[in-house]
């Protein structure tokens, strides 16, 4: 398998759902290089999911851009795949035909999909369980069947929204460790939102904050940290800690600002 | 959050949908092994030979020996090279046919509006349920008169019959499609035909082959008493026949082989809901 990255260059982004509804966000600007794991952060309702749809083409921008590689993304493509929360897995399918469906769609040879979809159940450690009823499986195997599923696209972007929030602690932790690997080691660019501080040092290149409302992204932080990242390493810890007060000035004041405004 | 299929599908799945828990009771039974169909059938046929046995005894009525068990058996090479097996068989297989497939082209679609369309539901809740309490046998002077031939009189009859079970099954079947499939299909590009084809239709295959198979119950049930008139074919006029013909055996003989193909019937359809089930029981 091999998949490259795209550069991701959002321009004077705006979104409001509808002509009544207040803007969701206003303006935003972000570049993201090829490879790069990015976490949006934010408080609910700061418009982090609208963006995160916006970039898998599945809601439009009221006004300005997405662009992959240059080119504008205007539907939904095997090229920036979305994950979701849950697994949403076909339940009367094994796991290698769940991981193989998006091939079946792109009308795939049945050779190549089973090579493909063989690499992608291989990334994910689900060999033994190919062959496997996938509601056979635990939790945390679903969400990497769900993984492997989006993988086996090979998309240049993976999209994920809350990816592990369903799940336990530990399974949770071996997860964000593994999808950062696979995105270092095969060069796709991930954007994820999460409401976990620690999940966003463990697994990004940069932080990006969103605050306010209209949202916007008020803060980016670097997380210049080796690999592998253990929660317990005190620069994860420092760095964690600054992300976190960041975090939390960022998002208040902002948050407050404008709430005073409209009160009057 | 482990399971793949929430436990309200997987309660609805079990059949409770219109029918009630005797379709799971009915699923369970039909599957049990090699040992209980001959020890069941075996109490049956020693029921029927010992009543009319006892019945014969009486002087009186030594005439009704032939409605039992063993002139009936024996009566059935006959019937058979005689073409009046054979015969019945086909008219009234292909009446059932026909009336099945139309029920299906009928139902299904149907089923498909009211499980996704919530006023299509509600707006026909009241006349649905309305003609389907009317007992199919009462349409039969009007479709005598609607249509050109018995026949096709009696395939509306049949079809009238089994589209219900057919309808509800498939719209329960839809409600428990999770509109996330959908979503998770378009994102790793599906068209309108893959969804259909990948995820509608298989995800209800279940659900409409349970309603098929009740139908298909009711229909075999319906198409016998339907044969009854104006047509010169098919196990209700070789019943109606035997029985103006007094040959008690071929009767018996004839009712022998309405319960077996019935029995045959169902059990295709069991074995096809089987292969089409996905919904596995909890591992609690
Ligand atoms: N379909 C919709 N129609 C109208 N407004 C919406 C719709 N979906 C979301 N919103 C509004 O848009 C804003 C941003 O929603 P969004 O789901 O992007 O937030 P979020 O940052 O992902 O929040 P959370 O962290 O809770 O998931 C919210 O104020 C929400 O009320
Ligand atoms: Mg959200």
């Amino acid at each position: 398998m091999s998949i490259r990255g795209t550069e991701i260059k959002i321009e004077g982004l705006t979104h409001r759902y509808n002509a009544k509804s207040p803007l969701t966000f206003n303006k935003i600007d972000l570049v993201s290089p090829p490879g790069e794991v990015l976490a949006i952060i934010g408080r609910s309702g700061c418009g982090k999911s609208t963006l995160l749809h916006i970039l898998a083409g599945v809601l439009k921008p009221t006004e300005g851009k997405a662009l992959l590689n240059g080119e504008s993304v205007e539907s939904p493509s095997p090229r920036w795949v979305m994950m979701f929360q849950a697994p949403h897995l076909f339940p009367w399918m094994t796991v290698r035909e769940n991981v193989g469906v998006g091939l079946t769609f792109a009308r795939w040879s049945k050779n190549e999909i089973k090579k493909r979809v063989d690499e992608a159940i291989e990334l994910v450690e689900l060999k033994p369980h190919v062959d496997s009823n996938v509601q056979d499986l635990s939790g945390g195997q679903q969400q990497r069947v769900a993984l492997a599923r989006s993988l086996v696209m090979e998309p240049e972007l993976l999209l994920l929204d809350e990816p592990f929030s369903a799940l336990d602690a530990f399974t949770r932790a071996s997860l964000q460790k593994d999808v950062r690997a696979i995105a270092k080691r095969l060069g796709f660019n991930i954007v994820f939102v999460t409401h976990d501080i620690d999940e966003a040092i463990i697994m990004a290149d940069r932080a990006v904050i969103m605050a306010g409302s209209p949202g916007n992204i008020v803060h980016k932080l670097d997380v210049d940290l080796p690999d592998p990242r253990e929660r317990q390493d005190p620069s994860v810890q420092e760095l964690r800690s600054r992300l976190m007060t960041t975090f939390e000035q960022a998002a208040y004041s902002k948050e407050e600002a404008p709430a005073a405004a409209s009160g009057q | 959050m482990n399971a793949v299929v929430s436990d309200e599908v997987k309660k609805r799945s079990a059949g409770n949908y219109v029918f009630g828990p005797q379709m799971y009771y009915l699923l369970k039974c039909t599957m049990c092994g090699a040992g209980n169909f001959v020890v069941g059938l075996g109490v049956l046929f020693a029921i029927w030979w010992a009543t009319v046995y006892v019945i014969t005894q009486n002087p009186e009525y030594a005439h009704y020996a032939n409605f039992g068990l063993i002139p009936a058996f024996e009566a059935m090479p006959d019937l058979w090279v005689r073409g009046t097996i054979p015969d019945a068989l086909m008219n009234s297989m292909y009446r059932l046919g026909m009336g099945l497939m139309y029920a299906i082209a009928i139902g299904v679609p149907v089923g498909i509006v009211i499980g996704r369309i919530v006023w299509a539901k509600k707006l026909t809740n009241v006349p649905f349920q309305f003609i389907r309490m009317i007992s199919p046998l009462s349409w039969e002077p009007i479709a005598v008169v609607a249509f050109a031939t018995w026949n096709d009189a009696i395939i509306f009859l049949v079809t009238i019959a089994a589209v219900w079970p057919i309808v509800y099954a498939t719209a329960a079947g839809l409600e428990k499609v999770d509109p996330n499939w959908f979503k998770v299909a378009r994102n790793l590009g599906a068209n309108p035909w893959h969804i259909l084809k990948t995820i509608i239709m298989p995800a209800i295959a279940f659900d409409v082959l349970t309603g098929i198979r009740l139908a298909l119950g009711v229909a075999w049930i319906v198409i016998v008493p339907a044969e009854f008139l104006g047509v010169t074919s098919g196990f209700g006029y070789a019943i109606q026949d035997a029985r103006e013909g007094m040959t008690y055996d071929n009767l018996m003989a004839m009712i022998l082989v309405i319960g077996a193909v019935g029995y045959i019937l169902d059990s295709i359809c069991v074995m096809l809901i089987k292969k089409f089930s996905w919904v596995k029981e909890s591992k609690e």
